[in-house]
């Protein structure tokens, strides 16, 4: 037995598929074959279980209470923050600030940070697979300020051309803002080594984790990540959570960024001075429940392990490459040598929007489109993809039934 | 010759056709190879402004008015889309402006369309009707302007 099947065999899947309600049902009759797991991840009935005892139990506002309710509120939200502290190996909770998701976070550095520290002609990197979100807020401080967006390419196999990152890199280069693990191909990228030479030049980085923070073990300190933004409904926590962790010192200087209640200190006409960390990034009431639930779902990631996880996963990509190498007119787009559990394909003379009617006709959930990633679409000529993104819950089983289903819809359509 | 018929009587027409089928593989073949069959439009008609917004794919459409009446014509990348918009085509080309605009097209909810396809395509089966009577609308004010 090899050492990836022998972790694989510590994963029980069909015992954890009864953890995961929504795996029962089924669609247009079919059972569901769930594998849009890269767009939101299903949620144990743990996590479920949680919010629903936050509201039968124990809601009430947080922070400023007295009474019974808010202060065991306000000790089940803390608690998230010390399991998410753990989860990313932060140095402090100090350091990890909820919001509403990866793309708030990433704004809320581009709107603090980024607006205080950078002047016109400085630059900042990206790459050519990030999501939109790693884009857009960018490119509206650069129209702000004048700043000036440079962009790492993307090599044919899917990868970061990092001959090039060190040729963008100079002492104008002043942010690095790169994603882990692509949405739309599943590559990892060597962040390490960027952050490392960012560094080195003087830059700052933020690390966008919204995909990897499901698959990769995170440590922030290992990483050296000034930022680092996921969101909890991709790691079978509950939507409408995000966390930015930032290194103290950074998040110190920063000034805030909405002005509300929560994130002050002393209020006066006179002038007003703001909370400590983190609470001075979170202002107003917070999403209370879904933060509480959230820490149900890193319990449950830890409790199977991310080591097992990944050969769990590992094994469903290799399974799912050779088996859809088999399809006559099939590409694999991003073939890179690291890679999640993420396969992105396109068929010849097939649109990826007939695929993913016909598929969900069958019960199979994917994702088609451009993946919120169009300038990687474009570097690779194409529109979009069909992707099948697989977690902890999917089967080899289930990808016979991709493989099978998309053999007969590609008869259906040619 | 389908102008004849009252865009309701088309609409039925559907219906029936579609009553016949057992299963949504069988409503996907139909629709497929309606997508097949609708004649390409050129390419000086692929332009930006001719793009109907709101759909996942690519969808082109253009409309002509002959003798009060409009006709319609369309492309799309995506060969589901182009079978409904052919669908679509067959039920309101060669009628009037304001027929058109008057239309229901109850049809698509009748062979289960709308509730089978995702939201995100309902939408964009919604656009391409929307474009259809904005052209209709078009054409009966640029009329009434002549008249």
């Amino acid at each position: 037995m090899t050492a990836a099947a022998s972790l694989e065999a510590m994963i029980d899947v069909h015992a954890l598929r009864q953890q995961f309600p929504i795996l029962a049902r089924e669609v247009k009759g079919k059972p569901l074959v769930y594998f849009d797991n890269a767009a939101t991840s299903q949620k144990p009935r743990l996590v479920i279980d949680a919010l629903v005892n936050y509201y039968s139990q124990f809601n009430a506002n947080i922070h400023r209470g007295i009474h019974s309710l808010a202060e065991e509120a306000t000790a089940a939200y803390e608690a998230t923050r010390e399991a998410v502290r753990a989860f990313v190996n932060a140095a402090s909770r100090e350091e990890i600030v909820f919001t509403r998701g990866t793309t708030e976070s990433i704004n809320l550095v581009a709107y603090t940070w980024a607006r205080q520290e950078l002047k016109a002609g400085d630059e900042i990197i990206v790459s050519g697979m990030e999501h939109h979100s790693n884009i857009v807020p960018w490119q509206m401080l650069c129209a702000e300020k004048g700043t000036v967006l440079k962009v790492i390419p993307v090599t044919d196999n899917g990868e970061l051309d990092m001959d090039a990152f060190r040729k963008l890199l100079s002492q104008r280069t002043k942010f690095v803002s790169v994603v882990q693990v692509s949405n739309a191909l599943g590559t990892v990228n060597p962040v390490q080594q960027i952050i490392r030479e960012a560094h080195a030049a003087g830059a700052k980085v933020l690390v966008d984790g919204a995909q990897s923070a499901v698959h990769l073990d995170i440590d922030v300190q290992a990483l050296d990540a000034d930022f680092f933004a996921f969101s909890s409904h991709k790691v079978y926590g509950p939507t409408g959570v995000g966390v930015l962790y930032g290194k103290k010192e950074l998040l110190l200087a920063m000034p805030p960024f909405q002005g509300g209640g929560e994130m002050i200190k002393q209020v006066s006409f006179d002038g007003t001075t703001y909370a400590d960390l983190p609470y001075k990034f979170e202002a107003g009431t917070p999403n209370i429940a879904d933060t509480v639930a959230f820490k149900a779902a890193i319990n449950f990631v830890n409790s199977i392990g991310k080591a097992a996880i990944r050969a769990h996963e590992n094994d469903l990509l290799a399974y799912a490459s050779e088996r859809l190498k088999t399809i006559p007119g099939l590409r694999i787009i991003g073939q890179a040598k690291e890679k999640v559990s993420v396969i992105s394909f396109v068929v010849d003379k097939v649109h990826p929007q007939d695929i993913g009617i016909l598929l969900d006709n069958r019960g199979i959930a994917v994702r088609t489109g451009h993946h919120c990633a169009q300038p990687l679409m474009q570097r690779f000529g194409i529109s979009g993809t069909t992707r099948a993104s697989f977690a902890l819950y999917n089967t080899r089983e289930e990808i016979d039934a991709l493989v099978s289903g998309l053999e007969k819809v590609i008869k259906m359509l040619l | 010759m389908a102008a004849a018929a009252t865009i309701a009587a088309t609409e039925q027409e559907i219906v029936e056709e579609f009553s016949l089928f057992d299963s949504w593989d069988d409503k996907y073949e139909y629709i497929i190879d309606l997508g097949k069959r609708l004649q390409p439009l050129e390419a000086e008609h692929k332009t930006e402004s001719n793009i109907v917004r709101g759909c996942q794919s690519v969808v082109y459409l253009i409309a002509e008015e002959k003798d009060g009446l409009v006709y319609f014509r369309a492309d799309s990348d995506a060969i589901i889309v182009k079978g409904l918009i052919s669908m679509l085509i067959r039920v309101l080309s060669g009628h009037t402006p304001d027929e058109i605009m008057e239309a229901r097209l109850d049809f698509i909810n009748q062979i289960g369309m709308m509730n089978h396809l995702a939201q995100t395509r309902s939408n964009g089966l919604l656009a391409m009707v929307k474009q259809m009577k904005n052209y209709a609308l078009a054409f009966k004010v640029k009329n009434a302007a002549k008249g």
